[in-house]
């Protein structure tokens, strides 16, 4: 079989920062322990080639880090590749930006119990997840919820792409979730 | 960025500090003193000679004293982190937190109600790989309590070294546990790391038993040395 690559984009506010060590390397660690697939770590600034790799996973960022929104321009790939995407925390939000939807106010700093609300290839049924957020978003036009918590959305999909939003981190309670994502 | 370090003396901690201070700049240390030794959030051994770490690293140390009781400790980490920002100024706060949610959450929370940063360089990390760079990193790590089978009063205050780590993923692996102690198996103080300017050593200390597998090195006396 051939090997797969994933590119996990880094969100937060720089290259290299201490928060890729956070959010990007624990997917990282799931992605290394799944025969067939490797990975490479990028930062949102950096010139990608978005058509070298086989699924994108967008990393979340630290809490107080939206940096990312002063360079929505970086993440308009989001809306021509045919890549798959996940965007994590950030991640999400990232894609419901680059839809032209807002952020909503919505704290869940705890583990919370997501709840599927359409059926879809990545998860099913009622869950525990790790929850870090103070936004979750309203959804793009072009998207369906297909995960929400009790205070917000806790999921998206694109209508006719692959391409996944979760507000939750499934690289630390969920990780079947990135493998699945990643086995698309 | 100005940052604090929650700080108790172990690997996790002093890891977290070397790795953020290629980055940043760390101004002080903030230990709270729990008097539970069963606390969720903090380490209660060895916490007589933090000033000697402190000092050793040349960072100035706020400590507060806790009960340790589950929630309680929440609000007196929150009065400490208060202090760092009144007297340094800090940006962010960091931790040493690896796998426990619980630990992480309530940091994430506390940072998030005081517009800080929550840095946890660690989280999730691979943990055989950690203990290799530990060593790599020439820190001298020494296990100071214990309190989980199969761990005996034999390995209390050995250093960490090429045959320990062995050992400790050859029972991680056999017993299902954390090699790095993750779920409390055991603790640690940290003697000597590349951000101390002095080495430390246990020059007087006994082994005090609670049982065959749980038990601590109560260290009387430790003595700093030029490197």
């Amino acid at each position: 079989m051939k090997t797969q690559n994933v590119l996990i984009l880094d969100t937060s506010y720089e290259k290299n920062s201490l928060f890729k060590d956070e959010f990007c390397m624990p997917i990282a660690n799931i992605i290394n322990q799944i025969p067939n697939f490797k990975y490479e770590i990028k930062h949102y600034s950096e010139k990608i080639n978005f058509e070298n790799y086989d699924k994108i996973i967008l990393s979340g960022s630290a809490l107080k880090d939206f940096e990312y929104l002063e360079s929505l321009n970086k993440f308009e790939f989001i809306k021509t590749t045919l890549v798959p995407i996940l965007g994590i925390c950030a991640g999400i939000q990232i894609i419901a930006k680059t839809y032209e939807t807002e952020l909503k106010k919505c704290k869940e700093i705890e583990i919370t119990k997501t709840i599927t609300t359409k059926q879809n290839k990545l998860f099913e049924g009622e869950f525990e997840t790790y929850s870090i957020h103070n936004y979750s978003i309203y959804c793009p036009k072009e998207f369906e919820i297909i995960a929400k918590s009790k205070k917000g959305i806790h999921g998206v999909k694109h209508k006719e792409k692959e391409i996944y939003g979760v507000l939750f981190h499934p690289e630390i309670k969920n990780k079947e979730i990135i493998e699945k994502f990643i086995n698309l | 960025m100005k940052l604090a370090i929650l700080f108790s003396g172990g690997k996790d901690s002093n890891y977290a500090l070397f790795k953020t201070a290629q980055k940043h700049s760390l101004v002080c240390l903030i230990s709270l003193i729990s008097e539970n030794k069963e606390s969720y959030m903090f380490q209660s051994c060895g916490n007589e000679f933090l000033k000697l770490q402190a000092k050793a690293l040349n960072l100035p140390l706020i400590e507060v004293k806790t009960k340790g009781e589950k929630e309680t400790e929440l609000k007196d980490l929150k009065k400490a982190i208060k202090l760092a920002i009144k007297k340094y100024s800090i940006e962010g706060v960091v931790s040493g937190a690896i796998k426990s949610n619980y630990q992480s959450l309530r940091i994430q929370n506390i940072c998030n109600d005081l517009n800080l940063y929550s840095i946890n360089p660690l989280w999730q990390i691979n943990e055989k790989e950690y203990l290799s760079e530990l060593l790599k990193n020439k820190f001298e790590v020494a296990i100071i309590q214990i309190a989980s089978y199969p761990f005996t009063k034999e390995i209390l205050g050995k250093t960490i070294n090429e045959k320990i780590k062995t050992e400790l993923i050859e029972i991680s692996e056999k017993y299902k546990i954390s090699c790095v102690g993750e779920g409390g198996e055991f603790e640690t103080f940290v003697l000597d790391s590349p951000m101390f300017n002095k080495k430390l050593q246990i020059i007087s200390s006994e082994k005090i038993m609670e049982s065959e597998n749980s038990g601590h090195l109560k260290i009387k006396e430790i003595k700093m040395e030029n490197k």
